[in-house]
């Protein structure tokens, strides 16, 4: 028998209609152990570089972690995986809410769509019966009037559905996937399904998810739920509130609207306005989010309500996550009620809260720097909100200078020429980042930027504190019951880390201390990633729950795989190590590793180039970020290095070959 | 919500037959009421309870886990605000003459929507597999429901409340039928009745 897992994966075939059941190998299982893991393994196996997001051939993969479903608190994420239209390289994007466990019920671990389907479809997973049905009915709906006209179609309530709005439909490069109160934004795969002619996949599954070793697991998961009680009465002291607690930020509940209004930038990433906040703008936008705030909501088998029902005076319900409350608001430097209204639009088209309002900001500067005119916008209102509503219709409807926006900000500028490349200047590896924009270098964060290659901040940070604490006793106090650090040695690194002077910022933490740090933070995120966890209880908070000590223990006593950490430290390297495979196979290297160029006014080249240089080595991987020969092998991919050779990559004898960078209009 | 375990509901008859008629008389005896408090408004949805539940009762315990087989039920609709936990309570051999349908502040809830019976009209609260009805047993064993525990927001509360007195013994339900025929027929008739009946076998 298969424990935690099922052992059965969806094959869908949209171009031949076909559907089949496939049984997994179960030393995948321990060597990637679920989720992205086995998504970037079946990536790397299956959809050679040659691919484009856009061929038939790409696969969109719809993961569960190993974990979810079973009683594990917060174990609910789905792991979306394809190759992206707007970055070229692997988008992976989580999204919580309750349709990974669903899925499980069903019976599969995965659905992997692959083909295009002729006309728009939707799929209909009701434990061993698979449909794919016809869905001309509900071309141009919204995503979340989808999931409720599929249920009510289907008789059955109880349902869970992932759908895609107009944006996906249209191939917008920045359409997201969305589950009600969750989303799989980032990356652009809601296009991906739209380019596939997949509306919806709607699941329900009544079977039973099996632990190995129950006893064990349970008292694992009593232990998790009592130490979430207890972190929420204690919340950590000296940071700010959606720091202190656990659960993804917790936007809904919290009024921290006045740090983010004076600390992120307004517009295109460009106004820092730091005397925004006063008394009036506080009672009004509290008034505001207090009157459309129904309800509190939560993920499956979780109680942290990090989501909310909002309901925008005059519009339909919808469900809001985390940072999307104030991305539109601060685009268009308007007020909350702009943004929660703008909001609900944005949700049911299926965009990216962090990608859709840049680009409309930036659609903006370009027509107030005159690269962009009025020939562009015909019948644009001359209001600011107007405007937003506008652009976001051409938009998702691929109309106008819509078709071009759709694209992204990288991508639109290219085409729009002009100059309007510096416009774009808030991106990373072609895709728009947060709005911030700071004084000096963050040798930690440099790092993260850099190398992550989820390619968006909050989904490598997390776990060490993002500043120090003024005082040496904080310190001691803080690291008093820290025992979630792999080792003791970040307890010191924290306790010397000083605001001021020797032991502070750019140089300290030193460049090795550096490299430990990110090394961890990103691991807890790949770990999160494979399991189906929410990094709001693990990689995300400070003091999580879920930590490198347990989660060993968690993979033995519920899939019954043998599993200690430093076991599970390997496995993870092996599939992050995979997911940069795919991308260097695809023509990633170094330059294409760096932060936004205004992303600090001060930056410091030399310690960047050592901390990047010292980094790769770390990991293993070369000088251009290709994982070595030794590496490879060490992790047990010697496929990987095969393949390298066959592909010039790497040579025989290990070294990067010449062909190893190719010119920047290759890839293009 | 208030489950009152049959136990509880067992009471002792006592007869006085130098009276010649059925004396049902109260006895004084301490009894523990069970109560879930319900608070839909403190309910979010997780549905932490439905897989604690499931889990709970696999045999063997916690083996596996499967919300289709809880005895609690999340009745969640998030657009339309609507969170409401109900419990499996008895088993309905056959299915209501009627459906009931509510409509509170507005929101129209399901057919049946608050029953707690599983009923041969719908899926609710039977083992996925065998059809075979789920009734809430309140974790026996437990010191507490396990719902309860896994719902750490408090939308689902526990208390133990202790009965001392007693409730009046009712007379049974055949009693009530025979007085009631008696008083429409007259006793007489009825004990004829009665009599042709015993005779017949
Ligand atoms: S912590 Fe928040 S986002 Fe994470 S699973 Fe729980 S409710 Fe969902
Ligand atoms: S555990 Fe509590 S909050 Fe969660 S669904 Fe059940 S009753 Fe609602
Ligand atoms: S009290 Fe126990 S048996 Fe009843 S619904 Fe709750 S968990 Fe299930």
């Amino acid at each position: 028998m298969r424990y935690a897992e099922t052992g059965f994966n969806l094959e869908i075939d949209l171009s031949r209609g076909s559907i089949e059941r496939e049984a997994t190998d179960p030393k995948d299982t321990e060597l990637y152990l679920g989720g992205l893991g086995t998504n970037a393994k079946i990536l790397w196996d299956r959809v050679p570089p040659e691919t484009k997001p856009f061929d038939p051939e790409n696969l969109l993969i719809f993961g569960s972690g190993l974990l979810c479903g079973t009683p594990a608190t917060g174990c609910n994420r789905t792991i979306v995986s394809t190759i992206s239209p707007q970055t070229l390289f692997m988008a992976f994007s989580m999204m919580g809410g309750f349709w990974a466990p669903e899925l499980k019920y069903a019976g599969y671990d995965k659905v992997i769509l692959r083909g295009k389907s002729p006309n728009l479809v939707y799929l209909w997973i009701n434990n061993d019966k698979v449909e794919i049905r016809d869905a001309s009915h509900l071309k141009g709906k919204g995503a979340g009037e989808t999931a409720e006209l599929i249920k009510k179609e289907l008789k059955e309530p109880k349902a869970q559905v992932v759908s895609i709005g107009l944006a996906g439909e249209n191939r917008v490069y920045f359409a997201s996937i969305e589950q009600g109160r969750s989303s799989a934004s980032r990356g652009g795969l809601g296009a991906v399904m739209g380019d596939k002619g997949v509306k919806a996949i709607a699941v329900r599954g009544t079977k039973d998810i099996n632990i190995a070793r129950p006893e064990e697991y349970m008292d694992l998961c009593k232990e998790v739920l009592e130490y979430i009680k207890f972190r929420n009465d204690n919340p950590i002291p000296g940071v700010m509130p959606i720091l202190a607690g656990l659960g993804s930020p917790q936007e809904m509940k919290v009024h921290d609207e006045k740090w983010h209004t004076e600390n992120f930038m307004w517009g295109n990433s460009r106004t820092r306005r730091k005397d925004f906040w006063n008394k009036e703008i506080a009672e009004e936008w509290m008034k505001t989010l207090d009157s459309m705030r129904r309800r509190l909501i939560s993920c499956y088998n979780c109680p942290m309500t990090c989501g909310a029902t909002i309901q925008p005076p005059g519009l339909p319900t919808y469900m809001m996550k985390c940072f999307t409350k104030l991305t539109y608001t601060m685009a268009a430097m308007s007020d909350l009620e702009f943004g929660l209204g703008i909001a609900q639009s944005a949700t049911e088209y299926g965009v990216d809260g962090f990608s859709a309002p840049q680009v409309m900001a930036f659609a903006l500067e370009l027509y107030d720097a005159g690269i962009l005119t009025d020939k562009d916008f015909p019948g644009m209102p001359a209001d600011n909100e107007g405007r937003f509503y506008w652009l976001l219709d051409r938009i998702v409807r691929r109309e106008g200078i819509g078709d071009v926006l759709a694209n992204g900000t990288y991508w639109a500028a290219r085409q729009i020429g002009n100059g309007a490349e510096k416009y774009a200047h808030n991106n990373i590896k072609k895709h728009e980042q947060l709005p911030l924009k700071l004084s000096m270098l963050n040798p930690i964060y440099f790092l993260m930027y850099c190398t992550g290659e989820k390619i968006n901040i909050t989904q490598i940070e997390g776990q060490f504190p993002q500043a120090p604490f003024l005082t040496r006793e904080e310190r001691e106090a803080f690291v008093k019951d820290w025992f979630q650090v792999p080792d003791d040695k970040f307890k010191q690194i924290f306790l010397d880390w000083e605001p001021r002077g020797e032991k502070s910022m750019p140089f300290y933490p030193n460049v090795q201390m550096c490299c430990d740090i990110v090394d961890w933070q990103e691991r807890m995120h790949y770990i999160d990633d494979a399991l189906g966890m929410c990094a709001g209880l693990s990689s995300f908070p400070l003091k999580p729950p879920y930590h490198i000590h347990n989660y060993p223990k968690f993979i033995s006593s519920g899939a019954g795989i043998d599993m200690d950490e430093a076991k599970l430290t390997q496995a993870a390297k092996r599939y992050r190590t995979l997911v940069r495979a795919i991308n260097i196979r695809r023509g990633m290297r170094r330059k294409d590793e760096k932060p936004p160029e205004d992303h600090w006014k001060k930056r410091f080249p030399e310690l960047e180039k050592e901390l990047m240089d010292t980094y790769y080595k770390f990991k293993g991987w070369n000088e251009q970020g290709i994982p070595t020969k030794e590496y490879l092998l060490e992790m047990g991919l010697d496929f990987v290095y095969e393949d390298f050779v066959k592909r010039g990559i790497l040579t025989d004898n290990g070294d990067p070959s010449s062909k190893g960078t190719p010119p920047e209009k290759d890839k293009e | 919500m208030e489950i009152l375990p049959p136990k509880v509901l067992r009471r002792k008859k006592i007869r006085n037959k130098a009276e010649g008629v059925i004396n049902v008389k109260a006895e004084k005896k301490k009894k523990t009421v069970k109560v879930i408090n319900i608070n839909a408004d403190k309910c979010n949805g997780c549905r932490a309870c439905e897989m604690i539940c499931s889990a709970f009762h696999a045999a063997p315990k916690y083996s596996s886990n499967n919300p289709a087989r809880s005895r609690i039920r999340i009745i969640r609709e998030p657009l339309r605000d609507i969170y409401v936990p109900v419990y499996a309570g008895e088993h309905a051999v056959a299915e209501c003459a009627g459906r009931d349908k509510y409509t509170i502040d507005g929101k129209e809830y399901e057919e049946c929507a608050f029953c707690r019976a599983s009923c041969p009209s719908r899926s609710d609260f039977k083992e996925p597999d065998s059809g075979l009805p789920l009734k809430c047993d309140m974790c026996e064993g437990e010191e507490m429901p396990l719902c309860v525990k896994w719902c750490t927001v408090d939308a689902l509360t526990y208390e133990e409340r202790e009965d001392e007195a007693a409730e009046e013994e009712k007379p049974e339900d055949i009693e009530i039928g025979l007085e009631s025929l008696a008083n429409k027929y007259g006793l007489q008739k009825i004990m004829d009745a009665v009599a042709r009946l015993s005779q017949k076998g």
